[in-house]
């Protein structure tokens, strides 16, 4: 049954080919016009476009046929179009190279917008200062992939972001590399999506974020130098794996943010170099095992409001706090991490260290009230303090606390 | 002048004290560094006995041995010799052999081990400590004819330096917590010559920690190349104001 639909499939494959044309559109051909093209053109054709620049006001592809640029020709949208729009299922867009779309605050203009349609593709383009780079909205099971997009990157509101989604499924976003846009790539009602191996780098606000969008995956991405490098809000069902989470630096900067999330995963990620790795509030039954936080002024920043969450099998290094918390009751689970700040012992020999390991420090905890005691970091009095706050706990959450510290680091 | 400067450092250094001083810090360096897994936790460590051990050693060692020299120093002034010249030798020789032993003694394993600005600024900043706990101790040993006396006001003075500053610091951070006093903070730092010094190696030590909005107020000040400079002159004053008050007085002394 099954090589029968794959023959049957292979031969109405062939079937269309057979039938479709190829336009070329160039200075050299008869053709100077995509959208030209595009009109005569009929459902399976395929457009070659010349290297060259185009001035094309906003490229409407009504059609399934596939659009494709040789060398890169430009297409401009002279700071006041949006320059291809997308109205048709199948649709593929490789190779262009789209700069200056307009910018609007009542419309969100876009080098690419892809309007109710399902099985698009866009890969290989160079995006070049555009407001929004590539723009979804009601797009079903499309592919975004290899495409370089930048921006200037001055000021949120004059930015759009780099790829934006919005109501969306099953979207995949692959190895597309976002710079100086609002927000790398912005999912908003988005479900079952995957983002992978993108690098999305100096942003204004975040590298990823998602609002109200459940069950995606983010694999294996790079988000360094970002206002904050990935921001996860209201949602559920969140798959973060593999991930590197650097250099987000400032005063409300995290590695990634969590806000109102729950039952997701956090695996294998590295937070590095980053003001806060974690923040998160409201956010329950998360997952979080095998991450490396190293070298982060605080690793993690776990508000009150967050409840079930559990911390397995992290290697904790460098980081100057480990934990922070603003409040007394304990409700999350950390156990079988290794922190390096650790002084217990290990009688028995089984690696896991024999007294518990309380990773919140009391001057954490100050530090948190009154951010201006940053200025008696590591004095004596603080270590005092901490120290004896260890051995008498009277502030600090008593019952935060790894009762299997791992004596050495996990291989990860 | 020189001969006075050798024959200090030449007592000194038979006093074995310094000597012993050196190794010590050379055995705990070495050790720190070998024992940690990073070269830059070492250097935490090491923070510490930057901030405490030496300022400690400075100002004790010193304060005893003025009172020790009371004789030689009798001795001296009988000579025809200035006041002035006596007592800055001393200070030079005091000064030069504390820095020295410092330097041996922890500042080549942090070359050794950890050769960037922060290792840097940590040497800077404990040779520093070194001579203004110097000069500290001789406006102590100074003000006071009775030996268990200075002693006890050179300890009273350190202590003072190392945990009771800051204490108050905490105390007025928590009293005016709703101002933003961020500002006025780093002047305060100022007062405090170890302060300072743990502030300026900090911001280059704990970077991320530093990135919030306070690090910000620090790192815009001490990180800039006018703040480096301010930090130097001020701790360079700390060293120069104790010394030059201790001249007047001993220029005054009755022995």
């Amino acid at each position: 049954m099954k090589i029968f639909y794959t023959t049957c499939l292979l031969l109405l494959s062939l079937s269309f080919r057979a039938s479709a044309t190829i336009w070329k559109v160039g200075k050299q051909q008869n053709i100077y016009s995509i959208q030209q093209a595009i009109d005569m053109s009929k459902n399976g054709d395929t457009i070659l476009v010349d290297a060259g620049i185009y001035f094309g006001k906003n490229i409407t592809v009504n059609k399934s046929i596939v659009l494709k640029g040789i060398n890169h020709p430009r297409l401009d949208g002279e700071k006041k179009y949006e320059i291809i729009s997308v109205k048709a299922n199948y649709v593929i867009v490789d190779g262009f190279k789209l700069q200056h779309s307009g910018s609007s605050g009542m419309d969100d203009l876009a080098a690419i917008k892809i309007y109710n349609s399902r099985d698009v593709v866009i890969r290989n383009n160079i995006l070049d200062d555009n407001f929004f780079g590539i723009y979804t909205q009601y797009g079903t099971n499309c592919t975004i992939a290899n495409n370089q997009i930048h921006a200037a990157g001055n000021a949120e509101l004059q930015n759009g972001n780099g790829i934006h989604c919005w109501k969306s499924d099953s979207m995949r976003i692959i190895a597309n590399k976002v710079s100086g846009h609002r927000d790398g790539i912005y999912f908003e009602f988005v479900t079952n999506s995957i983002i992978w191996r993108n690098i999305s780098e100096n942003n204004i606000r975040y590298g990823l974020h998602f609002m109200f969008s459940h069950n995606n995956a983010y694999i294996s991405n790079i988000f360094s130098h970002n206002g904050a490098g990935v921001a996860v809000m209201y949602t559920h069902g969140m798959k973060m794996y593999n991930n590197i989470f650097e250099e987000s630096w400032g005063d409300a900067a995290f590695g990634l943010l969590m806000k109102d999330i729950s039952d997701s995963y956090i695996r294998g990620n590295r937070f590095i170099r980053n003001t806060s790795g974690i923040y998160m509030e409201g956010s329950s039954r998360i997952v979080m095992e095998k991450n490396i936080f190293q070298n982060n002024g605080w690793a993690i920043k776990m508000q009150g409001s967050c409840d079930d969450n559990t911390v397995l099998y992290n290697n904790f290094s460098g980081n100057t706090f480990d934990i922070s918390t603003n409040s007394e009751l304990v409700l999350n689970l950390f156990n079988n991490n290794y922190w390096d700040k650790y002084e217990g012992y290990d009688l028995n020999r089984d690696g896991k260290g024999d007294v518990p390991y309380r990773p919140v420090s009391l001057y954490s905890m100050i530090i948190d009230k009154n951010p201006a005691t940053a200025i008696l970091f590591r004095s004596m009095i603080v270590t005092l303090m901490d120290k004896s706050e260890k051995v008498f706990p009277s502030m600090i959450p008593v019952d935060l606390q790894d009762k299997f510290p791992h004596m050495k680091p996990f291989p990860l | 002048m020189k001969k006075i400067i050798k024959y200090v450092i030449l007592d000194i250094l038979r006093n074995k004290i310094v000597m012993s001083y050196t190794v010590f810090l050379l055995i705990i360096s070495f050790s720190i560094f070998n024992l940690e897994d990073t070269a830059g936790k070492g250097l935490l460590s090491l923070l510490n006995i930057v901030l405490i051990i030496v300022p400690l050693v400075s100002i004790i060692f010193s304060t005893i041995y003025i009172y020790n020299s009371a004789e030689f120093i009798e001795l001296m002034v009988s000579q025809p010799i200035k006041r002035k010249t006596l007592w800055l030798s001393i200070f030079v020789g005091l000064a030069g052999s504390m820095s020295l032993a410092f330097f041996i003694g922890a500042g080549i394993p942090i070359l050794l081990f950890e050769f960037s600005a922060t290792g840097i600024t940590m040497i800077a900043t404990g040779i520093l400590l070194s001579i203004i706990f110097v000069a500290i101790a001789l406006l102590a040993s100074v003000c006071t004819r009775d030996k268990a006396k200075g002693i006890g006001v050179a300890i009273l003075l350190w202590f003072y330096f190392s945990v009771l500053f800051d204490g108050l610091v905490l105390f007025i951070l928590f009293q005016f917590s709703d101002y933003p006093i961020e500002k006025f903070m780093i002047s305060v730092s100022a007062l405090n010559p170890i302060d300072l010094a743990r502030v300026l190696i900090i911001l280059k030590m704990d970077v991320s920690v530093m990135l919030g909005y306070t690090g910000a107020v620090f790192q815009d000040f001490f990180g800039s190349q006018w703040g480096v400079i301010i930090a130097g002159i001020v701790l360079s004053a700390w060293a120069a104001v104790p010394l030059l008050l201790s001249l007047g007085k001993f220029n005054r002394k009755d022995l």
